[in-house]
């Protein structure tokens, strides 16, 4: 099969969308002749035209605000916030506003909207520019939240999401823009809320999310040569997230390992071992569950220190040996 | 009062008829609240009813408003149904939102109320994305977003009339000033005169209009209704009134004096609408108490009606978070 870049795998899903349904449109900062920060909207400002491919003054609260209006009356906004710290400023209109709209007024409205954001660490642009803010999204009810891990599932979700009738906040990662892997050419989609198994294994289960599922597998193929095999699950949507997946995987392995780039306090990973404490995983686990994640510091500079900030390979493969020093 | 060369009779007749529902509809939520009938809050819009129906009545039936807190005059206005209103503020199945919303929250996207909104200013950016809409489906549509003073303060206020000022969309901003933003006065919140001159800063048209003169109102958002349509842009329309009522139910009113609520209340919007109809000709003194009447009668069909109504089922609660 083909292979094109995570990047460009969005770009694919945009341009097919915005072929198939004259209600799909664009907006944001410097999406248009720019083609946005990280470059993933290049060309369809040329193909579409400024209607459909807007460009919008540094004014985050109303390009959530209006693709949620817009939502609500017919159009299938694309939205994009150009560094997920910068949704902080569109936070009133995502959280209040478009979360909320369907269950406020008695579920008879709908919010078809996607916001599409780039997060993670990792190109030395320190503490406002690096976030990985995707927990504070899941806490939301209303909200789905969608984080791929390769150019396949780029495609395959975000075309999901532009046809979801909710709003989702789709969650990019600069690190894998220019990735590469397998993509169809045709549209197809990766339904929501259902995870993957990346590789299989009986000993340890690795939940990562985002350019986490990336280094797990790197750490995973390092891992066999010493005889451990690992398991992979990639929730790929976070909200509502595929819990039977997850919960099947740790009572083949009963060991947990979660890798997120975000925060470790009250994260993502949080709310993975605590379901699986409460769920019919636990009695299956042969040993605690452990999590990685980024240090509870805002991402600094330095290119040492911004490396320590949040797991990385090696990390990853100490925490797995360390698990199974539990018989 | 003028500006009703436009106007039919039927029209200016329905039209006192909103203004007298929504002043029964406040007074009837008042006491429902004082009899303990009431789980939530409320913010009350008496005083302000020629704003809510001067500026709907300019509207075709299939343009969209956005409301706000205070926002039960608007859905009347809008032609909202008395009955669903009120079986909504009783936390009523059959209400508009199934007794999910309340007071705060009430819509009717159908009929292009696409709701109000607790957060202060929260619907602005709503508006322009329904009017970006508008735009997009080459409807003819037009957006009416109603607002207070209070909202004016707030940053999404400027983005959200800068970016339908460089689009040219079809909405009118029409800022309801009530004189309070909670307690907080406009002369101590804003360091201009008027609301309106904002506008300037984003090349659309700003006009002051007396906010309980219903055909003022009418005459100033038909005009700029007239400019969105024809895709000329936006225009910002501030609405000087008064809210008779305290904020909310938490209100003590220490803010302002009895004086200066009781010189706002001689300048009662439906009593200055019924003097000018009754001075034209356009209305007897019996229709006049006959619209009256109806107006208790409906909304006490409406308290019967939501009475009556059933509670939502708890084994449903979570129904209608996601589509």
């Amino acid at each position: 099969m083909r292979e094109i870049t995570y990047a460009e795998a969005i770009r694919e899903a945009l341009r097919q969308e915005m072929q198939r349904d004259p209600h799909v449109f664009l907006m944001g900062e410097d999406i248009g002749v720019y083609g946005g920060a990280f470059g993933v909207t290049l060309g369809l400002l040329e193909e579409f035209g400024p209607e459909r491919v807007r460009d919008t003054p540094i004014s985050e609260g109303v390009i959530a605000g209006a693709a949620a209006g817009a939502a609500l009356t017919g159009m299938r906004p694309v939205a994009e916030i150009m560094f997920m710290d910068f949704t902080t400023l569109a936070m009133e209109q995502l959280v209040n506003q478009a979360a909320k709209t369907r269950y406020m007024f008695g579920g008879k409205a709908k919010v078809p909207m996607v916001l599409r954001t780039p997060a993670g660490s990792g190109t030395g642009a320190a503490a406002q520019h690096s976030q990985s803010l995707e927990a504070w999204f899941v806490h939301v009810p209303g909200l789905k939240v969608v984080m791929p891990s390769t150019p396949y599932d780029a495609k395959g979700l975000l075309i999901s999401a532009i046809r979801d009738d909710n709003p989702v906040i789709f969650v990019e990662q600069k690190l894998l823009y220019r990735t590469k892997g397998p993509v169809p050419e045709e549209p197809y989609t990766v339904p929501l809320s259902v995870a993957e198994v990346k590789r299989a294994g009986r000993d340890v289960t690795i939940i990562a999310t985002g350019v986490m599922v990336v280094r797990s597998l790197a750490a995973a193929a390092k891992l066999a040569q010493e005889g451990i095999e690992v398991e992979v699950v990639d929730p790929r949507t976070l909200k509502p997230y595929d819990a039977e997946t997850i919960t099947k995987s740790v009572i083949k392995t009963g060991r947990v390992l979660i890798v997120h780039e975000a925060y470790k306090t009250c994260g993502f990973g949080a709310e993975i071992a605590a379901m699986i404490s409460e769920g019919p995983a636990f009695m299956y686990l042969n040993a605690p569950i452990r999590r990685l994640a980024g240090l509870d510091i805002p991402i600094p500079y330095n290119r040492t220190l911004e490396y320590h900030a949040v797991p990385q390979e090696e990390n990853i493969i100490t925490a797995v040996r360390e698990l199974m020093a539990y018989k | 009062m003028d500006g009703a060369g436009q106007l039919t009779k039927e029209k200016l007749i329905d039209m006192l008829r909103k203004m007298h529902t929504i002043r029964a509809f406040e007074e009837k939520a008042d006491q429902l609240f004082a009899l303990g009938k009431v789980h939530g809050t409320m913010h009350l819009s008496i005083g302000m009813e020629a704003t809510a129906v001067g500026a709907i009545a300019a509207l075709r039936p299939d343009d969209y408003i956005t409301s706000t807190h205070r926002g039960h005059g608007h859905c009347i206005a809008k032609g909202g149904d008395v009955k669903l209103m009120m079986a909504e503020f009783l936390g009523k199945e059959t209400g508009y939102c199934r007794g999910r919303g309340g007071s705060m929250h009430i819509a009717d996207v159908e009929s292009g109320n696409l709701g109000a909104t607790g957060v202060v200013g929260g619907g602005i950016p709503t508006a322009v994305g329904a009017a970006l809409s508008v735009q997009l489906r080459k409807t003819g549509q037009v957006v009416l977003c109603f607002f207070g003073d209070g909202a004016a303060n707030m940053g999404i206020f400027h983005e959200s009339l800068n970016l339908a000022a460089i689009w040219k969309l079809p909405v009118v901003f029409v800022c309801e000033n009530n004189q309070y933003a909670m307690s907080m006065p406009v002369a101590r919140a804003f360091p201009i005169e008027n609301i309106a001159d904002r506008a300037a800063a984003y090349a659309m048209p700003g006009k002051v209009v007396d906010g309980n003169d219903v055909l003022a109102v009418y005459a100033a958002v038909a005009e700029a209704v007239d400019r969105a349509r024809a895709g000329e842009g936006p225009s910002l329309i501030e609405c000087k009134t008064y809210r008779w009522k305290g904020h909310s139910k938490s209100d003590q009113e220490r803010y302002r004096t009895r004086e200066e609520v009781a010189a706002w209340k001689k300048k009662d919007p439906i009593a200055r609408f019924e003097a000018y109809l009754l001075q034209e000709g356009l209305l007897t003194e019996e229709q006049r108490q006959a619209i009256a009447k109806e107006a208790q009668e409906r909304i006490e069909e409406a308290v019967a009606f939501a009475e009556s109504s059933p509670e939502p089922r708890v084994e449903e609660i979570s129904e209608g978070v996601y589509a």
